[in-house]
């Protein structure tokens, strides 16, 4: 016999899904298929399963080799690292939940440590836009009962947020929205074409890098103002015809990625965009949202906030919170080689952050808590298998819409496998000792 | 759990009315008792005040807004950071407080008890990891009902009773405390960019008026038997001439009487009654009209009030008035954020900089003082900043400091840059008040916790109840020599007891306590229709499913304390 799991959170991106069914055997022990979810969420369930999984707490040898050894020996390693260091970097937070993250606060306070979390190489920008000038935003029931005017500006949602447009954005039949995609226009911004741009009413194919001045564009149509034949590549007319389409909109929503975040222009261009929509607030009712990668890089953010006071990139280091990206950042951190001991959890430096600022992790003591096996368990001294977030353990975690949903534990985790926050308070309590803190 | 004697202070309890005589506290088991064994620790309050914990009835202390205000204002916490200390976490943030600063800073004033003000529902479980966060005092928060589909949906048919299991099912759900309404009608309309100024403008689409929806939850909320009542933020709140949509509001409560068994009398509470006060047609002529708004209050025994004092300070304005943030931001041009939340309400939040060098805000700390100082009845008007809108909750000192000094209020007057104009558009510069230590233990300890059903646990000090003990260097026998001798008196308590245990010595935290969340559990009818509804919006309308809206688990509500209600 077999039984079924539903209303299952999926543990991937920003978009957060939870009515995923998982069928587990009967001891609970084994996930044998998985309802609902997107192929990458799918996967991530079924990865859980896999043979070769790494179960213990492993050292790099000097000979390159792994040496297993036990979670209280890793976590004595992980604490004398951070206690004994001057400036540790506890990185990560996006891939696992709350209250892992609030334990892992505690420890960075004690050890002074610069906390961090994925913002750095995505949405940071976006915080410090919407600390320049606010972000009007609603959450996704919202866009799915009302919005007839949605924009993707610089994210490809059919790749990297699969069932975002099923579920709230193009597709679904809301209260007043009963026709659903019908009901709606759909803007693509994105110098790709993209499968998202493929499904789009109009497809304004941006020249690569000009955002900013498409975004200041709109905002001199909606006024009527004069434009230039061509702005970022796109004819005026084109240009005209969008502002009118945004304005004659009852509801409308700008969801925007990466593309828009890490271009030439970064947080300026959320600036922009932000703006857009506070002028369209003129004449109907629009809002703006970021489409957050991580499961959870929204609840570190939230944690962070109501813990420390900033979202990202606080540095410990001065026995109160300080916040200054591009000082207190990570990759910026790494780069200038000012951390003496490297901390992740739940994220992948390894394999997005520039090569100067990985080839630091060679120089100091580190330690990657991931159940997977990823560039940086490879490149770091320590790595420290755990239980899935939202698979073998549950937990809190934010939606890209701040949102928040509690994961839930489908399956049991390989036997003795600790979990994130159990590893983490088996690591507070030593720092505790080693510091003499209260 | 330890004893203690506090003993010789100058006792100030309205619940067993003692004014000011020398008596002893004494404490055992957590509780006020009539005295204790000679081994107990004893306090001596010696030409101390001793005051029961105070009672914060109306502040924003945990939520998405309030973390949207910290994440996007780093500005904030300029100078005001304070670093890990003994049993302290860090903090930071002046307007909106880290969690731990909150706490720390509630309690080292002798504040005890804390209500969030408002809990968008489908956001439950943040303010429940936020609270959980929020060290020694005990706290509960106010879910929003006046722009919910379901409520709109009932009381346009006058459905009390599915309006009354919907409620019941709700508070139940998100952990909640009592029913709060914000802008009625209003926040729903701006979904679409549109509001509702006065009690009669109908609600977009839903066809009910605001004036419906609160005459339809004063009933429902009376149904149950809820500690607490109606907690209204009415329409048309901060807008020259607003004060005649707040007696609309008031008169609602007309002839509706409290079916409750926690004590409680009145019906209906408006919140931070100073930005419903005003007059004028614009900000030209803009003017105070506490006396009108307050006539009408001391005459009308079912309803209770707070004041919501400005504070003259930097800070961050937020509610689920989302139209009014929107409006906000229009005439001060700072940065503005909203958060429309599906189905139930929305929010906004903008910095907002009360200067004194503006008339507009003068008038309005005017009109703050006037409503407390026109209050004949202590015990049905509390002082609150409506944190943080009016001012940070951290100025409550120095609003005592105004209320009980006319020579305070004076100085503060003639450093006004408008001081003629505050003069002739307010009665401030007329009234010779000063509340008593008796009455400020009424406005804040004894009167809030009546209003909320808590009388029996908190807010006094009679043998039985929470200790819950606050101890101020202050003197009543001495004549006040600087009114700023009152302000440092009550900004940092010589002793603060949280439930028996000692939290707060010479000002320090010395002990985190064991917080608690308040939330009430009401037992109603099974009723089929109405969850068949729920059911059904859950499958067609909200993002999430219904079974993960719940806050459920230790996580969320690690201690909590449950009133319990039979309504079957």
């Amino acid at each position: 016999m077999t039984k079924t799991v539903t209303d299952v959170i999926c543990p991937f991106c920003g978009t957060l899904c939870d009515d995923l069914e998982v069928v587990v055997s009967d001891d609970g022990k084994q996930l044998l298929e998985v309802y609902n979810a997107c192929v990458i969420g799918t996967e991530k369930f079924l990865h859980s399963q896999s043979k070769d999984r790494v179960t213990r707490p492993r050292m790099h040898q000097p000979d390159g080799t792994w040496k297993e050894i036990s979670y209280d020996e890793a976590a004595e390693y992980t604490a004398q690292m951070l206690a004994k260091a001057k400036k540790p970097l506890m990185f990560g937070w996006s891939s696992t939940n709350c209250e892992a993250q609030s334990v892992g606060n505690e420890i960075a306070e004690i050890t002074r440590a610069c906390c961090d979390n994925t913002a750095a190489t995505c949405h940071g920008t976006s915080l410090i836009a919407i600390q320049d000038i606010g972000l009007p935003s609603c959450t996704l029931g919202e866009i799915k009962n009302r919005a007839d005017r949605v924009i993707f500006w610089g994210c490809n949602p059919a790749h990297a947020h699969p069932r975002h447009m099923s579920r709230y954005s193009i597709f679904p039949r809301g209260f007043f929205t009963g026709k659903g995609q019908m009901s709606r226009k759909l803007i693509v911004v994105d110098p790709r074409v993209t499968d998202t741009a493929k499904m789009a009413d109009v497809h304004l194919q941006v020249e690569q890098g000009k955002d900013y001045e498409l975004f200041d564009a709109l905002r001199v149509a909606f006024k009527g103002e004069w434009l230039p034949d061509f702005v970022a590549g796109i004819p005026k007319e084109k240009i005209r015809e969008v502002a009118d389409m945004m304005k004659s909109g009852r509801f409308g929503i700008i969801f925007f990625g990466m593309g828009v975040t890490q271009s030439l222009g970064k947080n300026h261009n959320i600036d922009a965009a932000i703006a857009v929509t506070k002028d369209l607030n003129e004449y109907t009712k629009f809002s703006i949202m970021p489409m957050r990668g991580h499961y959870n890089v929204t609840g570190s953010g939230e944690v962070f906030g109501w813990q420390f006071g900033f979202p990202y990139a606080v540095d410990l280091t001065r026995g109160f919170a300080r916040y200054n990206p591009g000082d207190t950042s990570t990759i910026d951190l790494l780069v200038r080689g000012e951390v003496d001991a490297m901390f992740t959890i739940g994220s992948d430096p390894g394999a997005h952050f520039p090569i100067s600022a990985v080839k630091q992790f060679a120089h100091i003591p580190s330690v990657c808590i991931d159940p997977h096996l990823t560039p940086t368990s490879g490149v770091s001294k320590l790595h420290v298998p755990v239980a899935f977030n939202g698979v073998e353990c549950g937990g809190n975690c934010y939606r890209m819409d701040n949102v928040p949903i509690d994961c839930r534990k489908v399956v049991e985790p390989p036997e003795g496998m600790l979990t994130d926050e159990q590893f983490l308070i088996k690591v507070r309590d030593r720092v505790k000792q080693l510091k003499g803190a209260a | 759990m330890s004893e203690y004697i506090i003993k010789n202070g100058n006792v100030f309890d309205p619940v067993q009315g003692i004014k000011g005589d020398k008596a002893d506290v004494a404490i055992k088991d957590g509780k006020i008792v009539d005295k204790v064994g000679s081994g107990a620790k004893v306090i001596d309050a010696k030409g101390k005040t001793v005051m029961a914990g105070a009672v914060e009835i109306h502040a924003h202390i945990a939520g998405p807004k309030i973390n949207m205000g910290r994440i996007y204002r780093p500005e904030d916490k300029l100078f005001t950071c304070t670093p890990t200390k003994g049993l302290e976490r860090m903090g930071g943030g002046a307007s909106i407080p880290t969690t731990f600063k909150t706490g720390y800073e509630y309690a080292k004033m002798g504040y005890t008890t804390a209500m969030e003000a408002a809990m968008p529902p489908l956001f439950s479980r943040h303010v429940h990891e936020e609270i959980r966060d929020t060290p020694i005092i005990d706290e509960g928060a106010y879910p929003v009902f006046g722009n919910n589909w379901f409520v709109m949906e009932y009381l346009k048919n006058k459905e009390i009773e599915n309006t009354a299991a919907y409620i019941a099912w709700l508070i139940r759900v998100t952990k909640g405390f009592a029913v709060k309404v914000v802008n009625p009608g209003g926040t729903e309309a701006w979904a679409w960019g549109l509001n509702c100024l006065s009690v009669n403008d109908p609600v977009p689409y839903f066809d009910i008026t605001p004036a419906e929806i609160i005459t339809g939850l004063i009933e429902a909320n009376e149904y149950l038997g809820l500690p607490h009542s109606l907690h209204i933020h009415p329409n048309n709140l901060g807008n020259p001439g607003c004060y005649e949509t707040t007696l609309d509001t008031l008169k609602l409560a007309e002839g509706y009487k409290a079916k409750n068994k926690f004590g409680r009398e009145q019906v209906m509470h408006l919140t931070h009654t100073q930005f419903h006060s005003y007059g004028g047609t614009n900000w030209g002529d803009f003017e105070s009209k506490a006396k009108e708004v307050m006539d009408y209050v001391n005459k009308n025994k079912n309803i209770t009030i707070d004041t919501g004092n400005v504070t003259l300070d930097e800070t961050t304005t937020m509610t689920a008035d989302g139209p009014f943030e929107h409006h906000l931001s229009g005439l001060n041009h700072l940065k503005w954020a909203n958060i429309d939340v599906e189905l139930e309400t929305g929010s906004g939040v903008v910095p907002y900089i009360y200067s004194p060098n503006i008339s507009v805000c003068a008038i309005q700390w005017a009109i703050g003082l006037e409503i407390a100082l026109l209050a004949k009845d202590p015990m049905r008007c509390y002082i609150t900043t409506d944190h943080p809108n009016a001012g940070p909750f951290t100025r409550y000192p120095r609003v005592i400091k105004w209320l009980m000094s006319a020579k305070a209020r004076e100085a503060q007057v003639n450093a006004f840059k408008h001081k003629d104009k505050v003069l002739s558009q307010t009665s401030i510069g007329t009234l010779d008040r000063e509340i008593s230590l008796y009455e400020l233990a009424q406005m804040t300890r004894a009167g809030p916790a009546k209003s909320l059903g808590l009388a029996s646990m908190c807010g006094g000090l009679k043998p039985g109840m929470d200790a819950d003990v606050a101890v101020y260097n202050f003197n009543p026998d001495k004549p006040v020599a600087n009114p700023d001798d009152i302000e440092k008196a009550f900004s940092r308590c010589a002793h603060v007891f949280k439930s028996g245990v000692e939290v707060v010595t010479n000002g320090e935290i010395v002990s985190n306590g064991h917080k608690r969340t308040l939330w009430v559990n009401v037992k109603v009818k099974d009723n089929p229709q109405v969850m068949r509804d729920i059911n059904e919006k859950f499958l067609k309308y909200y993002s999430m499913t219904q079974a993960n809206y719940e806050a459920l688990g230790h996580h969320f509500v690690p201690n909590p304390y449950t009133l319990e209600v039979d309504a079957t």
